[in-house]
């Protein structure tokens, strides 16, 4: 019984390694025919050719980029392509010219700016909430924000997305002009999403702050802001930095709240007010749709973001919130 | 001139914190006003296919529900493993460090590792698929509670259970356990809630169905991807629909909090 318990317990252990490992190994293997087809030229293509794309170039196309998918569109094309594929049977060498390109640049280009845009709104809001809750406020009104803060960051992120969708989309939209959905509402659904979380963990860092610190920069004459600046942000300093970082990576995998909000299309967008795409994104959008290369393709970007937030998190974990 | 930079940086840090709370009180007022307008009796009598919610919310609850069934001797024991044999070795902290890394991977990414594993090889989405999802994004929250909470126990509890003989499994089941126990129902019921509102891992692995199911082994329905295909339909009344089910899962998510949160108070006192 001893022995059974403590296998099993080691068992149990062992699996979040499996799990991990599986998963990057999972990852690996369904990308790699897409890994080998563009290598890491991939992550600098910009070119996005979904399957109506795959077009012979005996016609009087060339390689045609489709800028947006429009999915109505998609199963039209699709029995074009077939048909095509037939037709070219015998010259395979055609075919082969005209590959499919994929290209992972817009997405990660729409990930990263969507989250720095969250992370410019949201760190001087949640510090000030942060800086509120423990500094300013009486505890009879801290004491209840705090835990509505907390609670909201419980709610789930679809909540988000979608009263970005219907609400704060065109109330942008008319302040700023342009889309509705935009990488703009992108990033501020964004930041809204990841303000409670911050504040939460940021607060929690400054509670850290030892009283006698500051009762002795009090004594000394200093003003809040003296104490705040100099005493408080110094001595949280790595827990503060580890929340931001921590908010950044949820962020940037952060599906559902961008998926309504950002429009999904394959472009680059020229202002923030247009319309653009992220990794998760596209990964939610086509997944159902995808099959042999496009759905490799699909998993090499699984395996960018999936590093990526691995890279995030481990930093901030490993030094900012070591644990004691 | 340093009192009026002190007044300004005051009345700076109160407004961010205003306009924070003003965004979530403006979220919080569309969900009740858009959610309740819909809200009525025929949503929980009621499949989708005929405009209500009762299959959806059941099908999101079911799978939560088998994936914590699963995740809470995995998790527990997992976090067993970390406090009570693992002792201070590398390993011991590079499991609790991948645990952590877990926790804040990704969803989706979880979801497309579902996929290539289970929806690839069995054609199809299928609830299990779902479960299995929300299992591998539930353990590491029950490692990490049940690792905080065992790290609170005394130490001398469990040298008293063992200097009256007792086997290492005892004093952990009867000793450590019970003494932690409210903590990590707890960050049981934290971690569910937690899953419960999860959509991107679910989007193509459980899928969604507009029928009554309680076959996992088939496409399952789903509150949550539901909400979202609701949601982005040109009918006005699916939208509605979708508002409903939004306001739902969020007052179940919140509640589920609340519990927690009043159980570990209660803890405390």
């Amino acid at each position: 019984m001893e022995l059974i318990f403590k296998r099993l317990s080691q068992l149990s252990a062992g699996l979040l390694f499996v799990i991990l490992a599986a998963t990057t190994l999972v990852l690996y293997f369904s990308a790699k025919p897409a890994i080998e087809a563009f290598g890491a030229g991939f992550i600098f293509e910009t070119r996005w050719g979904v399957e109506e794309s795959l077009i012979p170039d005996g016609a009087t196309e060339k390689l045609d980029i489709i800028d947006s998918v429009v999915s109505d569109d998609l199963d039209d094309d699709f029995m074009d392509d077939e048909d095509d594929f037939v037709m070219d049977d015998e010259d395979e060498s055609r075919i082969s010219d005209t590959r499919e390109v994929y290209g992972a640049l817009v997405p990660i280009v729409g990930t990263i700016f969507s989250t720095l845009i969250a992370m410019l709104f949201s760190i001087p809001i949640a510090m000030g909430i942060a800086v509120f809750l423990s500094e300013i406020a009486a505890s009879s009104v801290a004491k209840p924000v705090g835990v509505a803060i907390e609670l909201l960051a419980s709610i789930p992120s679809i909540i988000y997305g979608m009263w970005g969708l219907f609400y704060f989309g065109p109330f942008i939209a008319g302040i700023f002009g342009g889309n509705t959905v935009s990488l703009l509402v992108a990033g501020l659904v964004l930041a809204i999403m990841v303000i409670p979380f911050m504040a939460a963990l940021s607060r929690d860092a400054i509670s850290t702050v030892p009283d006698m610190l500051k009762e002795s920069a009090y004594a000394m004459g200093a003003t809040k802001l003296e104490v705040i600046k100099d005493v408080v942000f110094p001595y949280a300093k790595s827990g503060i930095i580890g929340s931001i970082i921590l908010s950044f990576g949820r962020a940037m995998g952060e599906t559902m709240a961008v998926a309504f909000v950002i429009g999904g299309i394959y472009q680059f967008a020229g202002k923030v007010t247009d319309p653009t795409n992220s990794i998760p994104v596209v990964l939610a959008n086509s997944f159902a749709e995808s099959s042999g290369l496009s759905l490799s393709v699909l998993f090499y970007l699984a395996l960018i973001l999936f590093v990526l937030s691995f890279i995030v998190i481990g930093v901030a974990k490993f030094y900012f919130l070591r644990r004691k | 001139m340093r009192l009026l930079m002190n007044r300004l940086f005051l009345i700076f840090s109160t407004l961010a914190a205003l306009v924070g709370l003003f965004f979530l009180g403006w979220i919080l007022y569309t969900l009740c006003a858009k959610g309740l307008a819909g809200l009525s009796l025929h949503v929980f009598t009621h499949d989708l296919i005929e405009g209500g919610l009762r299959n959806v919310i059941v099908g999101q609850i079911m799978m939560s529900a088998v994936a914590t069934l699963i995740g809470i001797p995995v998790g527990i024991l997992a976090g067993i493993y970390l406090q009570e044999y693992g002792g201070d070795t590398k390993l011991t902290e590079f499991i609790r460090d991948l645990s952590d890394v877990m926790m804040s991977a990704p969803s989706i990414v979880v979801g497309t590792f579902v996929y290539a594993i289970v929806v690839i090889p069995t054609g199809h989405t299928s609830g299990w698929a779902g479960v299995l999802a929300l299992f591998i994004l539930m353990v590491p929250i029950i490692v990490r509670t049940t690792d905080d909470m065992l790290k609170l126990v005394p130490v001398e509890l469990r040298e008293a259970g063992i200097a009256i003989g007792a086997s290492k499994y005892h004093v952990t089941m009867n000793i450590v356990i019970r003494y932690a126990k409210a903590g990590i129902l707890t960050g049981v019921l934290l971690a569910f809630a937690r899953v419960v509102g999860e959509t991107a891992p679910l989007l193509y692995t459980s899928g969604s169905s507009e029928f009554w199911s309680t076959d996992l082994t088939g496409t399952f329905p789903s509150l949550t991807v539901s909400i979202y295909n609701l949601a982005t339909m040109p009918d006005e009344e699916m939208v509605q629909l979708g508002w409903t089910g939004a306001f739902l899962l969020t007052a179940m998510v919140l509640v589920i909090n609340l519990i927690g949160r009043y159980a570990s108070n209660d803890k405390r006192r």
